[in-house]
């Protein structure tokens, strides 16, 4: 007996410790008034100086998102969110909006560097070792911080920069293209994203262009009872090509938070985007107390022929995930890949997979994706794949494996596959196995301690989709999945 | 030396292995045979530290170290190596990623400085070149889509590049064709030295013929019921085992 609670209470020791990123950051903000109404969301178009058309897009959502119900369909359990006793936004004091380096607060710089996340151009501009070369826009609770590398960004014809600069910027491109391939009704949290969101990346890649550097966004959730609802737009023009990574952390609290993101994505004739997560927003404790709630939205329009989006996430946060990255395929020819790894651990809850929608002809998509539950954790994949009619010879193939860690972790694989055209081609290739008891012996007796042939094991285990991320971050990605199942066996 | 002392194992509540005693001195090899159920593989799992394997009496020691209460990757660490009868698959891990984290993790239990990339790539290539091994298949995740011989030799492999005092081979002949069978008894051949026990256990003969053996013990019911030189190995191929069977019940 005193054996197990030893064990139970490492186990807890190392969930509290092994979230790297749980502190917080002790700077004076701006917020809204708690709650929200109509009020709210004039409060916070008007902190961004926004023009009318865009307040009047908020208030319209907000209408619609009152006449909503919550949507219940996915296999998680929380109790009810009550939407009234939320910060809908949070800002450093001083100067709304993304700044010059110089003018960031320190405090906030080294927020950053704790979180390693890589905002001082000049270093890396001078080849200080270790420094990856990818430009960065750092948002904090509500607003952007800063953006890296704007200049000469601009030289290649890109524009990056948050959402709130691209609305007063680059209002035509703005107008034109966000909403579009999530309009406001999409669902639930899309709307009250729509109503309420406050900042976020928006990318624009001319004609012809390949994206010099890697592009990331980074969230940073820091203060208490604040929900970040952040909006990404990225559109590749014609023959573009861009590679964009995002990353997220939040402190360790006692209380849920919620985050609710819509990502769209345009690509149009020959273009491709590729779109990287590594999400690690805090998982909550072992029993389940405080965590995220990632409630997302995150779709793309391959609207162009022959046009390319590949989705790849690296999922270890959150106490609930629930998100589906999807591609609309309308173009001829269009491609859509999903690459996933969605790991639980104590008591998370992930519902999570993706939407191939094949509209065009000769559309095709690639769905692998991986799930890892350990502790008392729920892992399920959704995945809907469909043709329309006029799809004719789309193809699908998909390849789902979960792997089960310990006794109480659950598992789940709900695929849902429509063909409206009797050319179409799918295949489904599902696997469910449990971390062998032999398998791990088999490494142990090799000389690898138990962790390390825990986490030999599990990067087998997901090594094809790890391949699909930028290099650097595979490596980080690998780390990450080691530490989330730290304490998992034994 | 490898050094067994009435050692008695049970798994659950059922004892397989019932006083055993047994001394492997260095720089010899003594063969273990006997029939199916006698305790062969328990033998040989207790000595690597897996799991549901009991030990309720007795001890057993490696140059006078006890092995018994430690990990099965500290024993690994130690020099003892068990050539699994049945190798794992171990997918989307290629081959040398798994035995240069072994290798590394055992000298790191040693307090040994990691193996330098080039070096570790040298150790691989001579490895496979005296198995006859594509180099490569060791490019590939370990065993998967392995043939029985093509795994019995990526044992071999990975134990001349581990190194170890104390080898552990569980029914190596089991699944080899005869071409692969002599490539693998010259592997662990080319491995006999001064320093090193080892252990080869086995329910044919077969094998001996390929490995001599400076001692042979006749396993039944989960003692040691005969000892021997290597002409023991041919009464048994001879009689076959049901008079020890008999005695040992």
């Amino acid at each position: 007996m005193a054996a197990v609670t030893q064990t139970v209470e490492h186990v807890a020791s190392l969930e509290g410790d092994k979230y790297k990123h749980g502190f917080v950051t002790d700077i004076a903000q701006d917020f809204a008034p708690k709650g929200l109404n109509a009020d709210t969301v004039r409060f916070i178009s008007a902190k961004k100086g926004e023009p009318e058309w865009m307040l009047q897009g908020r208030l319209e959502a907000f209408e619609r998102w009152q006449a909503m119900e919550e949507p219940t369909w996915a296999r998680v359990h929380y109790p009810k969110i009550d939407y009234q006793d939320l910060y809908y936004y949070a800002a450093p004091k001083a100067r709304a909006g993304p700044m010059s380096l110089d003018e960031v607060d320190p405090q906030l710089l080294e927020t950053y560097a704790k979180l390693g996340i890589p905002l001082r151009e000049q270093e890396v501009l001078a080849g200080v070792q270790g420094a990856p070369r990818y430009a960065v826009d750092a948002v904090f609770d509500s607003v952007s911080v800063t953006t890296t590398f704007k200049k000469e960004l601009a030289g290649a014809g890109v524009i990056f920069c948050s959402m709130s600069e691209a609305v007063r910027e680059h209002p035509e491109l703005v107008k034109q293209y966000l909403g579009s391939v999530v309009p406001a009704s999409d669902n639930y949290f899309a709307c009250l994203n729509a109503a309420v969101f406050s900042d976020g990346s928006f990318v624009y890649v001319p004609p012809g262009v390949r994206c010099p550097m890697e592009l990331s966004t980074y969230f940073r959730i820091n203060a208490e009872n604040t929900g970040q609802f952040e909006r990404t737009l990225i559109i590749a023009d014609k023959g573009a090509y861009v590679s964009y990574l995002e990353g997220c952390t939040a402190p360790m609290r006692d209380e849920n938070q919620l985050h609710a993101a819509v990502v769209e994505l345009v690509a149009l004739d020959d273009a491709q985007i590729k779109y990287s997560t590594v999400q690690n927003w805090y998982p909550g404790d072992s029993e389940g107390k405080g965590g995220i709630y990632n409630f997302v939205t995150k779709r793309a329009d391959c609207r162009g022929d022959r046009s390319k989006v590949s989705w790849t996430q690296v999922e270890t946060g959150s106490a609930i995930t629930w998100k589906y990255p999807s591609c609309i395929l309308k173009g001829e020819d269009s491609v859509g890949e999903f690459y996933s790894i969605a790991v639980t651990n104590g008591r998370q809850q992930a519902d999570t997979g993706t939407k191939m929608i094949h509209l065009g002809k000769g559309s095709r998509s690639r769905i692998i994706s991986k799930g890892i539950s350990a502790g008392r954790s729920s892992n399920t994949y959704r995945g809907l794949v469909s043709a329309h009619q006029k799809a004719s010879g789309a193809r699908n193939f998909t390849q789902c494996d979960s792997l089960l860690i310990g006794k109480h972790a659950a598992a789940h694989t709900t695929p849902y596959i429509e063909a409206r055209t009797a050319s179409a081609h799918f295949e489904h290739e599902a696997t469910t196995t449990r971390l062998s008891e032999d398998q791990l012996f088999y490494a142990m007796q090799r000389g690898l301690g138990q962790e390390e042939a825990v986490s030999l094991l599990v990067n087998g285990f997901v090594r094809e989709v790890l391949q699909e991320l930028p290099m650097e971050f595979a490596v980080e990605a690998q780390k990450l999945v080691a530490i989330s199942l730290e304490g998992s066996v034994g | 030396m490898l050094s067994i002392e009435n050692l008695h194992v049970s798994i659950g509540d059922k004892e397989i292995i019932k006083g055993l005693s047994l001394q492997v001195p260095a720089g010899e090899v003594h063969a273990v045979m006997g029939p199916n159920g006698a305790g062969k593989s328990t033998l040989s799992y207790t000595l690597a530290g897996r799991a549901g394997y009991e030990v309720t009496e007795g001890m057993a020691t490696l140059d006078g170290e006890d092995l018994l209460a430690l990990e099965p990757n500290e024993r690994a660490a130690k020099g003892v190596f068990l050539s699994f009868q049945y190798p794992l698959e171990i997918p989307g891990v290629p081959t040398l990623t798994f035995i240069r984290a072994a290798l590394n993790a055992q000298r790191k239990a040693r307090g040994e400085g990691e193996v330098s990339a080039p070096a570790f790539l040298k150790l691989a290539r001579e490895a496979a070149g005296k198995l006859k091994i594509d180099f490569d298949m060791l490019k590939r995740p370990l065993n998967v889509g392995f043939s029985g011989g093509e795994k019995k030799r990526m044992e071999i492999l990975q134990m001349a590049m581990l190194s170890p005092r104390l080898l552990i081979l569980d029914e190596t002949d089991s699944g080899l064709d005869i071409d692969a069978l002599r490539i693998v008894s010259e592997g662990v051949n080319a491995m006999r030295s001064p320093d090193r026990s080892m252990l080869v256990i086995t329910h044919y003969q077969r094998l001996l013929d390929y490995i001599k053996p400076d001692r042979v013990h006749v396993l039944a019911s989960g003692r040691i019921v005969a000892s021997g030189g290597p002409e023991l190995a041919l009464e048994l191929e001879a009689k076959g085992y049901d008079q020890y069977a008999k005695a040992a019940a």
